[in-house]
């Protein structure tokens, strides 16, 4: 194991590491542009030259192993003037239009210019023109002027994609970054680019111009397409609430977490949140007579739906649906309440995985977020209680039903099951967004999306990551939990706590795949859940 | 902060009041009559004694400003009618005020790329600061109209909107002749003798 010493610091590294890992390691920032952590190291565009002891000239941080003994200099004058140099450089035929490019502000071209540059242009040439505004897929926009020629675009199309759509083309200062002749990005994975691009030639078609990067702030979240659960960062604008077309979430990206995403997300996920602030958002309880929505009170929406499920779970004549795409805590909380009814079959439905609608990389097919917390927390295996309740509904077994989520017009088996949804006497609909489902119903409880709530989705893996608010509800929205709480006080058992991280650690001390894990110990990554112990349930 | 105010009681003299009404009344007559006198002395020819102050009748009289004076902004064309403006929000931060609201969008010309759609001025928060005007990369905002005098009915009428802004011309600049120049009494504050201390 090498030893070595960054700026007076000393770190042990494993071998094969290099020096700009373990100066990160150490907390020591080296300028870099081609490098990143999950593609091959290129060394092409000089920016982490590091001053080595007895090492006549300087090393690239990036591809120098760490050896024992080994002293780096990272601040050093002949560093610095690298790094002025390499910059200066790069910056030759680089645009002055900062002002109008949408990197600006989240720029490594600029946040180094600031640090290490502050040198005024000594190029006396006219810049080279190149091509400005590029479509290069559905989702990237391409301007080859801005272009440092790092390759990291080059690279995830080559190495995490394998579509090799993207290449260098030309010598020298023409060399330019383009798709091959009669190529397009046509990869699911393309919005990555703009993430990966550490200036601003490749940027993302949707999130352009819509809002400027310092209006934004960060909630750390899990995407909720599908059961991978990418780690993300909800970048949301509440400061300036007219871009966008009022839009709060302008955009979500990546956060890197090595068991799940690693760096990467899909464009499914990437630009499938618009429904969490969709014109079809649910923004009160309403009431629903012969398909007229009327707006109700929280309170009166409260006690109707209170009553109904009440009586019905007195006459055993309940169906209760839960959805996966639920977090942890609502469905432990909903199981939970639903029990101390007296209701016996809680279960959950989920829609049915699209075959084929899945990689090797993240896609899965399973689209939503927490199948495997629901059959943990369920305690039921995989079946069809939807098949169940509807068979039930036909014979009159069961005549109010209670669905959270579903939207049952998307799959095959949940349209035939809606027609029959319409005959229950009391359809109370918990969900997000309007959908046939909830126009079949005859009340509409509206609850908060993942964006606006605190949570847990346990992901395929069986790992359980947790997801923080981003922004306030819409409308009257309210979480689920505190709905289920309210409903549960109306009937005279004893409520969870409204928050999540004391609803989860309820769940944990009586759920024992989820035993010792609390918020505290799940952090930012996530933790996997102890699935031998539960019996009944398929391991990771 | 706490202003510091004398707590001093009233002495007989001023309560009993009638004095103190009449001496304020000497004080305002002293005003008028020095002045009366000054300017009609000045008539006179006698350009010897201090000058008399002077009332501007405003809005009928409009003392001539500066052509440095931040007033109403307006937004500047480019050769072809279509705004300076390419949206990059930079007068948006750095305005203290948060009066300016900027939608960009996507321009057709790949070397312009970014225009605004909207582009509203609130003036009712605006505190004429000139930031935006500094910030400009494209010199696009300015604030030469020199109207100063908007006023309005309701919160909404004090947003100027993009096609107002554009609409707004630069104000004539005037040259203050010689002789205005010397009827001007000058800034209230430099004129000695005339006004109070605060």
């Amino acid at each position: 194991m090498p030893i070595l010493t960054i700026d007076g610091k000393t770190i042990e590294v494993e071998k094969g590491t290099t020096i700009l890992q373990a100066a990160q390691r150490l907390g020591i920032d080296i300028p870099h542009y081609c490098y990143h952590p999950g593609l091959r190291i290129a060394g092409s565009c000089r920016m982490c030259l590091v001053e080595i002891q007895g090492v006549p000239k300087l090393q690239i941080a990036c591809y120098t192993e760490a050896t024992d003994g080994m002293v780096v200099f990272t601040q050093s004058e002949k560093v610095q003037q690298a790094r002025r140099a390499v910059l200066e450089f790069l910056l030759v035929d680089h645009p002055l239009d900062c002002p109008v490019c949408d990197q600006a502000g989240e720029c490594y071209l600029q946040i180094y210019y600031m640090q290490h540059g502050l040198h005024p242009s000594r190029v006396r040439e006219d810049k080279l023109k190149r091509a400005k505004v590029r479509v290069l897929g559905e989702h990237i926009v391409l301007d080859q002027e801005r272009c440092i020629l790092c390759s990291r675009c080059v690279r995830f199309t080559e190495e995490v994609t394998r579509t090799f759509e993207l290449g260098i083309f030309n010598r020298g200062d023409r060399s330019v970054v383009d798709v091959y002749p009669g190529e397009q990005l046509r990869n699911r994975y393309q919005g990555n680019l703009a993430d990966i691009c550490p200036v601003g030639a490749l940027t993302d078609r949707q999130f352009r111009f819509r809002t400027r990067v310092w209006y934004l702030d960060q909630a750390k979240s899990i995407c909720p397409g599908c059961s991978r659960g990418c780690n993300i960062v909800v970048d949301f604008n509440v400061r300036r609430g007219y871009k966008a077309g009022g839009r709060r979430i302008p955009r979500i990206r990546p956060r890197p977490n090595p068991w799940v995403n690693q760096y990467w997300m899909c464009d499914d996920g990437r630009y499938g949140f618009g429904w969490v602030e969709g014109l079809d958002r649910i923004l009160s309880p309403k009431l629903l007579e012969n398909g007229h929505p009327r707006e109700i009170p929280w309170a009166e929406a409260i006690r109707l739906a209170g009553a109904w499920i009440g009586e019905a779970a007195r006459e055993k004549k309940l169906g209760v649906l839960l959805s996966p795409r639920m977090s942890n805590e609502e469905i432990y909380a909903a199981s939970y309440v639903l029990r101390s009814l007296g209701v016996g079959n809680v279960g959950y439905w989920a829609e049915p995985a699209t075959p084929g609608d899945e990689d090797d990389l993240l896609i899965k097919a399973d689209k939503n977020p927490n199948t495997y917390g629901a059959r943990l927390i369920t305690g039921v295996p995989q079946e069809d209680h939807l098949a169940r309740m509807v068979e039930a509904l036909s014979s009159g077994a069961v005549d109010t039903v209670l669905i959270f989520l579903h939207n049952l017009e998307q799959a095959r088996a949940g349209r035939a099951a809606l027609e029959t949804l319409r005959r229950a006497k009391r359809f109370v609909f918990v969900g997000t967004n309007w959908n046939r489902t909830a126009a079949a119903a005859s009340l509409v409880l509206p609850v908060t999306a993942f964006t606006e709530q605190e949570g847990t989705f346990t992901n395929f893996q069986g790992r359980v990551q947790r997801f923080w608010q981003a922004v306030e509800p819409m409308g009257q929205a309210r979480s689920a939990l505190s709905v289920l709480n309210e409903l549960a006080a109306s009937w005279g058992i004893p409520p969870l706590p409204d928050n999540a991280a004391e609803a989860f650690a309820r769940l944990a001390s009586e759920n024992r795949a989820f035993a010792g894990l609390s918020y505290e110990t799940l952090g930012d990554q996530g933790q996997t859940v102890r699935a031998s112990e539960e019996p009944g349930v398929v391991g990771p | 902060m706490r202003i510091p105010q004398s707590e001093r009681e009233l002495t007989w003299w001023e309560k009993i009041y009638l004095p103190e009404v009449v001496r304020g009344l000497a004080i305002t007559g002293r005003h008028f009559f020095v002045n009366l006198a000054r300017h009609v002395l000045h008539l006179l020819g006698f350009n010897k004694v201090p000058k008399g102050a002077v009332t501007f009748q405003y809005p009928e009289e409009v003392r001539p400003i500066s052509p440095r004076l931040r007033t109403v902004h307006r937004l500047a064309r480019r050769a072809d009618g279509s705004p300076r403006c390419v949206a990059c929000m930079m007068c948006e931060t750095v305005c203290p005020a948060n009066c300016i609201s900027i939608v960009g969008a996507e321009h057709p010309d790949p070397n312009i790329e970014k225009y605004p759609v909207r582009f509203d001025i609130d003036l009712g928060k605006c505190v004429f600061c000139g930031f935006c005007v500094e910030a400009c990369p494209e010199d696009a905002i300015r604030m030469d109209t020199g109207i100063y005098d908007f006023a309005a009915y309701t919160r909404e009428g004090m947003i100027l909107t993009l096609e107002t802004l554009l609409s707004l011309e630069p104000a004539p600049y005037v040259k203050v002749p010689p002789q205005d120049r010397a009827a001007d009494p000058g800034p209230i504050h430099a004129r000695k003798g005339t006004v109070a201390p605060l």
